[in-house]
């Protein structure tokens, strides 16, 4: 069902249902990382794909057509990019260890320490969330910063370009 | 969509509880799914519902621009003064052990803060970016 939608956001020359489409992928991605136990990526992927990348894109089409231009060209060494590029990647899925494999490297490494000692040394029963913020307290603070910079750059961009429309009138 | 009953009333019934469910994700992260970054995601999405339905003029009433540029800094600041609390209690930075006389209270308080942290940042980005899409081409006196 993803596959329809990626195919279909592929085809789709009307914007608006892109982006209607994209948030649909999103939400469908959503249960599948549900169904993967993986409920706080979940979340996020529900509020911020589903939710606020779908209103920003709303936003960013009310500026624009809604109509995609027809390509210049055929797009055929694009795809044939795109395609070297995923078969590459299957073939490397191919080396990975076999899925809920328990004697897996992610399972031996640091997991089973969070999961045995995070409740003692944290407090905090979620474990994802004694990870985020407390173990990997540096990059979360990274993650942070990134976000910052990110809505400093907007704000940058977009005011001077308004103030400047304004001084042109 | 002003002028639409059923919209202006659904929106402002909406609101509020997204900004409780906003406040139940950030401090229920700790125990079930969530944390700062999806409770300030869901807030901000709350006020965008505000601005979509009733105008990005009230919503700018409701949350000025000037309290949302500083709080997307304030964010940031809150995140890296535990980092500095920690060093001023004697710790190494970011270290959560030394805020309180008990190890494991001092992590509950270091994440605590570090996740407000995150929320209040990732909300006003949010909110920022969308308001600065929304007010482009459009006057801002509408």
């Amino acid at each position: 069902m993803m596959a329809v939608l990626v195919v279909a956001v592929a085809v789709q020359r009307n914007l608006f249902s892109v982006v209607v489409l994209t948030g649909i992928y999103s939400f469908l991605m959503a249960s599948v990382l549900v169904a993967l136990d993986a409920v706080d990526v979940a979340m996020t992927e529900a509020s911020v794909g589903a939710g606020i990348s779908t209103v920003l894109l709303l936003g960013a089409l009310y500026l624009v057509r809604a109509d995609e231009a027809k390509p210049m060209h055929r797009p055929l060494l694009p795809l044939l990019v795109s395609i070297g590029v995923g078969a590459a990647l299957v073939y490397g899925t191919l080396g990975l260890p076999a899925f809920s494999d328990p004697n897996a490297p992610i399972h031996t490494h640091v997991a089973p320490r969070y999961l045995n000692d995070a409740l003692r040394e944290t407090g905090v029963p979620n474990v994802v969330t004694a990870v985020l913020a407390s173990y990997r307290g540096y990059d979360t603070l990274g993650e942070t910063t990134v976000v910052f910079t990110a809505g400093a750059g907007v704000v940058a961009l977009l005011r001077r370009r308004r103030r400047d429309g304004e001084g042109g009138k | 969509m002003k002028n639409d009953l059923v919209l202006r009333v659904v929106a402002k019934l909406f609101t509020p509880f997204v900004l409780l469910f906003a406040l139940y994700v950030q401090f229920h992260g700790e125990l079930g799914p969530g944390g700062g970054f999806q409770a300030g995601v869901i807030a901000a999405a709350a006020v965008i519902l505000y601005a979509i339905v009733f105008g990005l003029p009230a919503a700018r009433r409701l949350v000025p621009d000037a309290i949302v540029e500083s709080l997307m800094a304030i964010g940031v600041l809150i995140y890296a003064g535990v980092g500095v609390a920690g060093l001023l209690l004697g710790g190494a930075y970011l270290d959560y052990f030394v805020l309180d006389r008990d190890p494991v209270h001092g992590q509950e308080r270091g994440i605590f803060w570090v996740e407000v942290g995150v929320a209040v940042t990732v909300s006003s980005v949010m909110l920022k970016i969308f308001s600065m899409f929304a007010s482009r081409g459009h006057d801002p006196d509408e």
